[in-house]
């Protein structure tokens, strides 16, 4: 894993793409030759403008891309410590997304009570110890800040909650299986500023624990959170380094007209 | 100055109300016409309803009820043929509503989409439209002589089961479409796989509209004639088949599946053949009979409809 030519040699590498093309089913190619590696315990944002291949990069690392026929990636991306190219045909998405999960850019809670929200990834392992659950559940909503709010509730329908606890409900059920990275896909987008604070907040909390991959739209947000961000344009990485330097000191042009504000 | 500024807006004013008035008139025109519509089509199956309720009325009795047929128009009953429409829904509910909520889901979950998912779709938004006789002539050739089953209940209610079959199908399809794509989303992304998705939340989230689906497919079935006719029903009969649950171990046997049988529709038809007025009116009062156990079913499919619309909101 130590590499001459890596940039930023004392960080881990958690997860990386190596030469990421993915196609569409209609045959549009959505990345081209996209390297990026994920570090550890580190927030990695992706901005870009709308349609520059984000979202669809991010959706690569749980190969959310499998569940429509027809689209296909080529190239890889390297989970390490064991070395798994998960998107090999002969790697399970299903494994994939037991160790990864994500959350999404609407809240999108089950139609079930918060407690079977949060408990359903370890339903879906076959968990059935009551025990077990219980403490996993309460674990997972104090992670996600929710657990004073709603520990009084808990079979109330998740419903009934903001759209801002909806989004940390969500949090709670990426969560509660300990995956080693989690995927953001815009989840601040719907909310008011304060529940964004709250999630803000929340994510520094939360890379103590794991990695994180985060698709924004709002470029303050990217700054204030993250350690590594990465531009994209029109499905191509166009820089990638450590947050304050993108912001402060870009090496492209492109970039920099994009945080700017000249174009996007 | 001014004041021509002022005429010009005045003017305008004038011509945007002008406008809005007469497309509020269209309003007015579709709503008139459309209520017009609804109120004719009430009015017509009101009247045919109460005119049955009226010719029917001497007979609104609980005789009626627990008699079998008779050859005195007054002393008989309907007994064996409610028995028996009952005892054929039930294998029709057992046989179609497992079999269709099966197939929507596989359709709507599994099924690659390509030529043969299209044409089984194809192929089961006819068989919802196909004459109800086909569906006999069918079940005759295959269960009464194919399989041997012979003309008894269980041939009948198998007989009901594929003209319903489609209904469940479409039904059960529709209610999956429903789900947001989110939802599946978000189950997949814990780690679900399609067998989780489906049994988890598809069939959880889209069983109000399966439900409504099977009720008006039962509601159909029970006022089929022509297919149980073709098979062979009994127009006259004075006994009932086993009873399906007995007080001795083990309590359920089957024995009913294979007795012959009549059901409401033929009771009604085989009274209203008949030259005496006083069978007539037991043809009516059996026709109310049905009339009102399809718009209980109905009423129930849209309470049911109502009632997890308001809790499961997207």
């Amino acid at each position: 894993m130590v590499d001459k030519k890596r940039k930023h040699p004392k960080e881990i590498i958690k997860a990386e793409a190596n030469s990421l093309n993915f196609f569409y089913a209609d045959g549009t190619q959505a990345l081209k030759k996209i390297s990026l590696p994920v570090y550890e315990n580190k927030i990695t944002a992706l901005i870009g403008p709308s349609g520059c291949g984000k979202s669809t990069f991010l959706r690569c690392f749980n190969r959310m891309h499998d569940l429509y026929p027809g689209n296909k990636y080529d190239g890889e991306i390297i989970l390490h410590p064991d070395n798994t190219n998960i998107l090999d045909k002969r790697v399970d998405p299903i494994e994939v997304r037991m160790r990864i999960s994500m959350v999404f850019q609407k809240p999108n809670p089950f139609p079930k009570s918060i407690y079977e929200n949060v408990a359903y990834g370890l339903r879906v392992r076959g968990e059935r110890n009551k025990r077990v659950l219980d403490d996993k559940v309460e674990e997972a909503l104090k992670g996600a800040s929710l657990w004073d709010e709603v520990k009084k509730r808990l079979h109330d329908l998740a419903f009934n909650l903001s759209g801002g606890q909806q989004q940390r409900l969500c949090i709670a059920r990426a969560l509660a299986t300990d995956p080693e990275i989690m995927l953001f896909d815009e989840p601040t987008s719907a909310l008011d500023p304060i529940a964004t604070m709250n999630i803000e907040e929340l994510m520094a909390g939360l890379k103590e624990k794991l990695s994180i991959l985060i698709v924004t739209h709002n470029m303050q947000q990217a700054a204030r959170i993250s350690d590594y961000t990465a531009y994209m344009y029109l499905g191509e990485l166009v820089e990638h380094d450590e947050t304050d330097k993108v912001f402060t000191n870009p090496s492209k042009k492109e970039t920099e007209d994009y945080i700017t504000g000249k174009f996007g | 100055m001014a004041n021509d500024k002022k005429v010009d807006i005045e003017n305008n004013l004038t011509l945007i109300r002008s406008l809005i008035a007469k497309h509020k008139r269209h309003d007015h025109i579709f709503a008139g016409v459309g209520m017009f519509v609804i109120i004719s089509l009430t009015i017509t199956l009101l009247v045919l309803f109460l005119d049955l309720v009226f010719d029917g009325y001497p007979r609104f009795n609980l005789d009626f009820l627990t008699n079998f047929p008779s050859r005195r128009a007054t002393a008989a009953g309907i007994l064996s043929a409610w028995v028996g429409s009952s005892l054929v829904l039930i294998v029709t509910f057992f046989a179609a509503v497992p079999l269709g909520i099966a197939a929507g889901v596989y359709l709507e979950e599994y099924a690659k989409k390509n030529w043969f998912s299209d044409l089984i779709e194809i192929n089961v938004t006819n068989l919802a439209g196909v004459p109800s006789i086909i569906y006999g002539l069918l079940a005759l050739g295959l269960f009464v002589y194919g399989f041997g089953l012979g003309q008894t209940i269980l041939t009948a209610g198998l007989t009901l089961a594929l003209l319903m079959l489609p209904i469940v199908i479409v039904a059960t399809r529709e209610a999956i479409r429903a789900i947001p794509i989110h939802i599946r989303e978000a189950a997949y992304a814990v780690g679900a796989t399609k067998w989780q998705v489906s049994l988890h939340h598809v069939i959880q989230y889209s069983y109000g509209g399966i439900l409504t689906g099977v009720i008006i497919g039962m509601a159909r079935a029970i006022g089929e004639t022509a297919p149980v006719i073709t098979i062979g029903a009994l127009t006259f009969i004075a006994f009932l088949p086993p009873s399906p649950v007995g007080l001795e171990p083990p309590f359920i046997n089957f024995e009913w599946l294979e007795a012959g049988f009549t059901v409401l529709p033929i009771q009604m038809f085989n009274w209203i053949s008949r030259p005496q007025m006083a069978f007539h009116v037991n043809a009516a009062a059996t026709g109310a009979i049905i009339i009102l156990l399809t718009l209980l079913m109905n009423g129930l499919a849209i309470k049911i409809r109502y009632n997890i619309r308001k809790k499961i909101k997207w």
